[in-house]
C-alpha cells in the first residue's frame, strides 16, 4: 500500500526539517491549480525568505528542483556501485560454476570464455542497478509499504499542487504566510497537523 | 536558474554571417588533405612501410601472383586504394547527411519540441546528399571493379576460369543495372524528402501557421518508413556486398547504428562550434544534455548490435561466417587487429565512461571531445567494414585520411552555405518556444 503520491523531487535531498520536541508537526498548505503559477509562487516565496518543506504534485513538474533549490541527488553514484556489484557477481557466478565447479565444453569453446559471459553479465548488471536504485529510492523517500500512509492533502494525487511550509510551535507566521500564498495564486490555504510524518 | 519561469525572451531570427575565417579553415582542411594524400601516394610509390609485402619477399612468386590478380580485377593497388577510400569516406558522409533528415523526421512524428533549436543543423547536414550521391554513382560506374569483386567479368558465368558458384547464386540481385537502379532509388528517396522537409520549413519561416508543420509530419512519417527499408538495403548493397561471400542478418541495423550515432555527434559538434562562435543564443546546457544522452545511449546501441553480430558468428563458428572476423582479427598479417580493438574502445568504452555523468553532458568541452571521438571512431568502423574485403593486406592510412579530409572540407563548405541560407532558429515552428524553454 504505497502512497500513489509521487513527490516532485527526491525528498532525500531536502534540507532536514527543524528539530521539534514533539512528534507532531504543523504545516500550512498552499493549494495550487496550475504548475506555472506554482513555479512562480515557489520562486517568490523563496525570494521572500520562506523555507518550503516540500511540494507535492500529481506528476513530476519540470524545473521544480531548480525552483526549490534542491541539490542533486546522489542516487546515480549508488547506482554505479550497484551495477559494479551486479557485474562482479555475474562474472563470479559464471567463472566459478562453468570454470571450476562443473566445467563443461560447450560448442568447442574453453570453459571460461568471456564473450559467452557478456549477455549474462550485462543482464545482471542491469538487474542489480534497477533493483538497488528502486529500493534505495523508496527507502529514502519513505515510500515503502506501511499500514497507514501519511498524506498532507490527498488531492495532490489527483489534480492539485500542494506547497507545504512547516510552522513553528505557536504558528505565529500563519497570517503572513496565508497572505503570501494567496498573493501568489494559491486557490486555498489550509493548516494541517501531522503526527509521525 | 534554468526554470520555466526565468525565460521571457521570445525566439528571434538569427542569421549566420559569412565568415572568411571559417572558409579559410575549410580550405586548410582540404589543403592538408591534399598534402596528406600526396604524401600517401609518394609513400605508396616508394613502397615505404610495406610491412605486408615484406613477408612475401622470400616468396617472390606469391607477390607476383598477387599483383596479377590485382590487375585482373581492376587497377593497380594505388588506384584501387584511392577509389576504395573515396567510396569509404563518401559512404560515411552520405550516411551522416541522411541522418540529418532522419533525426528531424523522428522529431516531427514524435511531436518533439526540444530539438527545434538544432533543426536547422539537421537540415544543413543534408547538403552533402546530392554531391555525395553523384560521387557515389560515378564511383560505382567507373571504379566498381576496384571495389566489388562480384562485378568482375566471368565470375557469374559457368565454365569461366573465375567462375564462383556462391557469387553466381546471387546473380539475381547483384547485377550492374539492378544495383545502379537501386542505388538511384535509395538516394532519390533520401534527396527528395530532405528537399521537401527543407522547403516546408523555409515556407513556414515566411508564412507561419501550423499548416506546414502538419504537412511535414505526413512527409516525415512516409520518409521514415521508406528510410527503414532503403537504409537497410543500402547497407547490403554498399557495404556488405564488398564481402560478397559473407552475409549477416544484423548488417542493416549495424550500418544504420553507425550512421545514426555519427549523425547525432555531427549535429552536436556543429551546434557546439556555432555556440562558441556566438550563435544559437537559445541553445543551452539542457539541449546539450539531451543530445549527450542520445549519443551515450546510441553508442551503447551500436555496441549492442556489434556484439549481437559478433557473438552469434563467434559461437556458431561456421566457416563461411567466421571468415569475416578471421580477416579482421589477425588476418592479413594482423593489419586490422589493432583497429578492431580501437573500434570497440573509441566507440563504446570511451563515450560510455566519459558521458556517464550528468555534468559531462552539460559541458561543451567534454561533449566536443566525445563528438570528435565518435566521428573518428565510426569512420574507422566503416574502414573496418570495407578495407579487408577490398584492399585485403594492401591497406594503409595516409591516402585514406587525405581523401577523408578533402571530402570533409567540401562537406563543411556546403553545410555552412546551407546554414547561412536561413535563420538558425526556425522562428515560426509551432514548438519553438517549447524548445527555447526546454529544461531537462
Amino acid at each position: 500500500m504505497t502512497s500513489p503520491a509521487v513527490t516532485a523531487a527526491a525528498p532525500a535531498a531536502i534540507a532536514p526539517a527543524p528539530a521539534t520536541t514533539s512528534s507532531t508537526k504543523r504545516f500550512v498548505l498552499g493549494i495550487f491549480d496550475d504548475e506555472d503559477v506554482l513555479l512562480h509562487a515557489v520562486d517568490n516565496l523563496r525570494g521572500a525568505g520562506v523555507k518550503i518543506y516540500d511540494v507535492f504534485s500529481p506528476y513530476p513538474v519540470h524545473g521544480i528542483d531548480d525552483a526549490l533549490g534542491i541539490e542533486r541527488s546522489r542516487l546515480p553514484i549508488a547506482a554505479f556501485f550497484y551495477g559494479m556489484c551486479g557485474l562482479a557477481f555475474a562474472l563470479w557466478l559464471q567463472i566459478y560454476t562453468l570454470g571450476f565447479d562443473w566445467p563443461m565444453i560447450i560448442g568447442g569453446k574453453p570453459a571460461i570464455s568471456l564473450p559467452a559471459f557478456i549477455p549474462v553479465a550485462f543482464e545482471l548488471t542491469v538487474f542489480f542497478t534497477c533493483h538497488g536504485m528502486v529500493i534505495t529510492f523508496y527507502t529514502i523517500s519513505r515510500l515503502y509499504p506501511r499500514f497507514k500512509t501519511p498524506v498532507l492533502d490527498v488531492r495532490s494525487t489527483d489534480d492539485k499542487f500542494v506547497v507545504a511550509i512547516e510552522l513553528d510551535e505557536n504558528s505565529s507566521q500563519m497570517p503572513k504566510l496565508t497572505q503570501l500564498l494567496r498573493e501568489n495564486g494559491a486557490s486555498e490555504v489550509n493548516q494541517k497537523e501531522m503526527t509521525k510524518f | 536558474m534554468a526554470t520555466l519561469t526565468h525565460h521571457h525572451e521570445p525566439a528571434a531570427v538569427e542569421q549566420l554571417a559569412h565568415s572568411p575565417k571559417a572558409q579559410r579553415t575549410f580550405m586548410t582542411i582540404i589543403g592538408a588533405g591534399i598534402l596528406v594524400l600526396l604524401i600517401g601516394i609518394v609513400a605508396a610509390l616508394m613502397h615505404w612501410g610495406e610491412h605486408h609485402e615484406a613477408a612475401g619477399e622470400a616468396a617472390g612468386h606469391l607477390n607476383a601472383a598477387h599483383d596479377a590478380s590485382a590487375t585482373e580485377e581492376g587497377h593497380s593497388v594505388l588506384i584501387r586504394r584511392i577509389v576504395v577510400s573515396l567510396w569509404h569516406s563518401n559512404l560515411f558522409l552520405v550516411g551522416v547527411s541522411g541522418i540529418g533528415t532522419v533525426f528531424m523526421a523522428i522529431q516531427y512524428v514524435a511531436y518533439a519540441g526540444w530539438s527545434v533549436v538544432v533543426k536547422r543543423i539537421n537540415e544543413a547536414l543534408g547538403a552533402w546528399l546530392i554531391p555525395g550521391g553523384i560521387l557515389m554513382v560515378l564511383l560505382f560506374v567507373v571504379g566498381r571493379h576496384d571495389i566489388f569483386h562480384w562485378t568482375e567479368d566471368g565470375v557469374m558465368t559457368k565454365g569461366s576460369a573465375t567462375y564462383d558458384k556462391i557469387i553466381a547464386g546471387k546473380s539475381g540481385f547483384l547485377t550492374f543495372s539492378f544495383y545502379l537502379i537501386r542505388m538511384i532509388i535509395y538516394l532519390g528517396i533520401w534527396i527528395y524528402f530532405t528537399w521537401r522537409l527543407r522547403q516546408l520549413s523555409l515556407q513556414e519561416d515566411l508564412n507561419g501557421g501550423t499548416r506546414y508543420f502538419h504537412t511535414s509530419i505526413n512527409a516525415a512519417a512516409l520518409f521514415l518508413v521508406l528510410y527503414a527499408v532503403t537504409s537497410s538495403m543500402a547497407a547490403w548493397d554498399w557495404v556488405m556486398s564488398v564481402d560478397v561471400h559473407w552475409f549477416s542478418t544484423m548488417f542493416g541495423w549495424y550500418v544504420f547504428a553507425s550512421w545514426w550515432v555519427s549523425g547525432i555527434a555531427a549535429t552536436t559538434l556543429i551546434a557546439i562550434f556555432l555556440k562558441q562562435a556566438g550563435y544559437l543564443r537559445f541553445m543551452n546546457a539542457n539541449h546539450f544534455h539531451d543530445l549527450g544522452k542520445l549519443m551515450f545511449g546510441f553508442s551503447i546501441f551500436w555496441t549492442y548490435v556489434w556484439f549481437a553480430q559478433f557473438m552469434l558468428i563467434w559461437y556458431a563458428n561456421l566457416p563461411e561466417e567466421a571468415v569475416y572476423y578471421n580477416q579482421r582479427l589477425g588476418g592479413f598479417n594482423g593489419s586490422y587487429t589493432w583497429i578492431f580493438y580501437f573500434n570497440l574502445v573509441i566507440n563504446f568504452a570511451f563515450p560510455f565512461l566519459v558521458l556517464m555523468t550528468r555534468d559531462a553532458k552539460r559541458q561543451m568541452i567534454i561533449m566536443k571531445i566525445v563528438c570528435i571521438a565518435i566521428l573518428v571512431g565510426h569512420w574507422s568502423d566503416f574502414y573496418l567494414m570495407i578495407m579487408p574485403g577490398t584492399l585485403k593486406g594492401n591497406n594503409g592510412f595516409l591516402i585514406e585520411i587525405g581523401i577523408a579530409m578533402i571530402l570533409l572540407g567540401a562537406f563543411l563548405i556546403l553545410l555552412t552555405r546551407r546554414l547561412a541560407e536561413a535563420s538558425l532558429i526556425p522562428v515560426n515552428h509551432p514548438f519553438v518556444e517549447e524548445s527555447v524553454h526546454h529544461t531537462t
